[in-house]
């Protein structure tokens, strides 16, 4: 065999086990749940395999699962703006700061390390009836009772604000570190003022960070369970919290398919068309 | 001045950021009863009540074992596999790499119900190996993006120099090409290692039952009652995640300076 056919063939025997496991262990479980999705789970528990339109009819027609499915887009845009409004000022003060950059930025990574659970539930010691907002409202007398402040749409919007807030930082100061700074300086020289700089150069060369940050938070906040359970009350469950009701406590496997493929399809459109408009390049920055 | 507002409003987020952190790793030495506001005293009570809880310890051992096996298959499949994409010009490599990254897209849920439902039909059930595998494919992307990063980073000259002074390949690769990656892969391996050890999103779909992991025994307990020797637990887990990659960044950093000296 000629060296260049061995050159041709080397990197896909380097390739070959992510490949295989990205196949075995996503792409064919995805297409196996489509086909899952399709059957049915009968009173007994054992699976109907046919073509039932039954779990895709309960998916999309039943207007509980609809009122969740709105709810939890409502809340990931909710807690998408308040990420972007929140670490857009943030990033741009790392950026530009004459500081330590690499330290600023590295404080901001330690809350991203520690652990998910414990993130969450560290709001509970704040606001739980005997936490800390509670006991200093108290003894500043300004309420006599503790009152219940968890548990609602508010304390898991700014759990998943919590969350995520990193994520959009990372993605703006990435892009806002890529703007060369001179170009501000060039338009104040110009004659506009440092906000009309910002307004018209800055703000628009860094949006792509911006959109990168956005949709991270807003697929990973729509995807989530852990957050509703942890600091919601009951009538605060988001869409996965359905598909692990139906999937972990139901047992109802193919109605569980039908609920993953509704969000994938509606989280994995979002990511198709950011991927059209922009492209994954940004993104991977920000991950990277 | 509006400078000093962007400061400000800077400050604030980082407060944010870390004021529940601090009440978590402060209520932990709390001596009172209940572990709740006001502090009463400073005790180490909670993290002796912790050390003696078995199942806590159990959960421990779950993690680390299962973080360190995720961590040296993933970074295995994703060293290669960035060798590959950096090292070569293979042809539609931007759709490679996209299928490579598209554990990281698809929303963690409905990767963890695909899985769990397709090993099951293949009558897989619920085991460790369902855990492993599960981790191994969510973090393999990470280690790509990461490794790659690096990877860029690294002249192919040196391997070609050693292979036209007589070195065979694979010789290479192991005397020039590891030793320059060591940093690299250490730092994917150390990556897959935290987000396997904080995951607890697909873990609650994949853990057999009687089977805890350090995220998922925290989640029980929340489900009684918030008790400090969580908070305990918490301070644990805070000086492991942060302590673990600080350590991390600065060996890499120790390696790579004493690779330029």
């Amino acid at each position: 065999m000629g060296i260049e056919a061995r050159e041709r063939r080397q990197p896909w025997i380097l390739l070959a086990p992510a490949l295989t496991s990205v196949t075995l262990l996503l792409f064919v479980p995805l297409a196996f749940i489509v086909v899952y999705s399709f059957w049915l789970r009968t009173a007994t528990g054992a699976d109907q395999v046919g073509f039932y339109l039954d779990n895709w009819q309960e998916a999309l027609g039943d207007p509980f699962y609809r009122d969740i499915l709105f709810s939890t887009l409502r809340i990931a845009a909710i807690t998408t703006v308040v990420c972007a409004v929140m670490g857009y000022p943030a990033a741009y003060f790392i950026a530009r700061s004459r500081g330590n950059k690499a330290i600023l930025l590295l404080m901001l990574m330690l809350p991203f390390w520690i652990s998910y659970i414990i993130r969450t539930m560290s709001w509970i010691n704040i606001l739980g009836v005997s936490g800390a907002l509670n006991w200093l409202l108290q003894t500043l007398g300004i309420i006599n009772e503790p009152i219940q402040m968890l548990y609602n749409e508010t304390t898991v919007i700014l759990g998943l604000v919590h969350f995520l807030l990193p994520f959009m930082i990372l993605n703006v100061y990435v892009a806002l570190e890529g703007i060369d700074i001179s170009l501000e300086d060039a338009a104040c020289s110009l004659g506009s003022t440092r906000w009309q700089s910002f307004l018209e150069v800055t703000l628009p060369l860094s949006l792509p960070g911006l959109a990168a940050g956005g949709l991270l938070c807003f697929v990973l906040s729509a995807g989530t369970y852990i957050t509703p359970l942890v600091l919601g009350g009951p009538r605060d469950a988001m869409f996965a919290n359905l598909v692990f009701e139906a999937v972990i406590t139901q047992l109802n496997w193919p109605l569980g398919s039908a609920l993953s493929l509704m969000l994938l399809a509606i989280l994995g459109g979002l990511v198709l068309i950011y991927n059209h408009f922009l492209g994954m390049g940004q993104l991977m920055k920000g991950l990277g | 001045m509006g400078w000093l507002l962007i400061r400000g409003w800077a400050l604030l987020v980082y407060i944010f950021m870390f004021l529940p952190v601090a009440v978590v790793v402060m209520l932990s030495f709390n001596a009172s009863q209940f572990g709740s506001f006001p502090m009463t005293g400073f005790s180490f009570h909670w993290f002796v009540e912790l050390a003696n809880n078995d199942a806590i310890l159990r959960a421990f051992e779950t993690s680390i074992l299962l973080g360190s096996l995720t961590a040296l298959v993933s970074t295995m499949l994703g060293v290669l596999a960035s060798l590959a994409l950096i090292r070569y010009r293979v042809p539609g490599s931007n759709l490679i790499s996209t299928i490579l990254i598209a554990p990281i897209l698809v929303p963690e849920v409905v990767l963890a119900v695909a899985l769990l439902l397709f090993l099951n039909a293949l009558s897989l059930n619920k085991s460790f190996l369902l855990l492993l595998m599960g981790h191994v494919i969510f973090t393999m992307p990470f280690v790509i993006l990461v490794v790659q990063a690096r990877l860029v980073g690294i002249r192919r000259d040196y391997e070609e120099a050693a292979i036209s002074l007589g070195a065979h390949p694979i010789q290479a690769f192991f005397q020039i090409t590891l030793p320059l990656l060591a940093p690299a892969v250490f730092a994917g391996m150390l990556f897959a290692f935290t987000i396997s050890f904080d995951d607890i999103t697909g873990t609650l779909f994949w853990k057999p039952g009687g089977v805890e992991t350090v995220p998922t025994q925290i989640f029980a307990m929340l489900r009684n009652s918030i008790s400090p020797e969580i908070n305990a637990l918490g301070t644990v887990m805070i000086f492991l995640t942060v302590g673990l990659p600080l350590l991390g960044m600065a060996v890499a950093r120790r390696m790579a300076l004493q690779r330029g000296s």
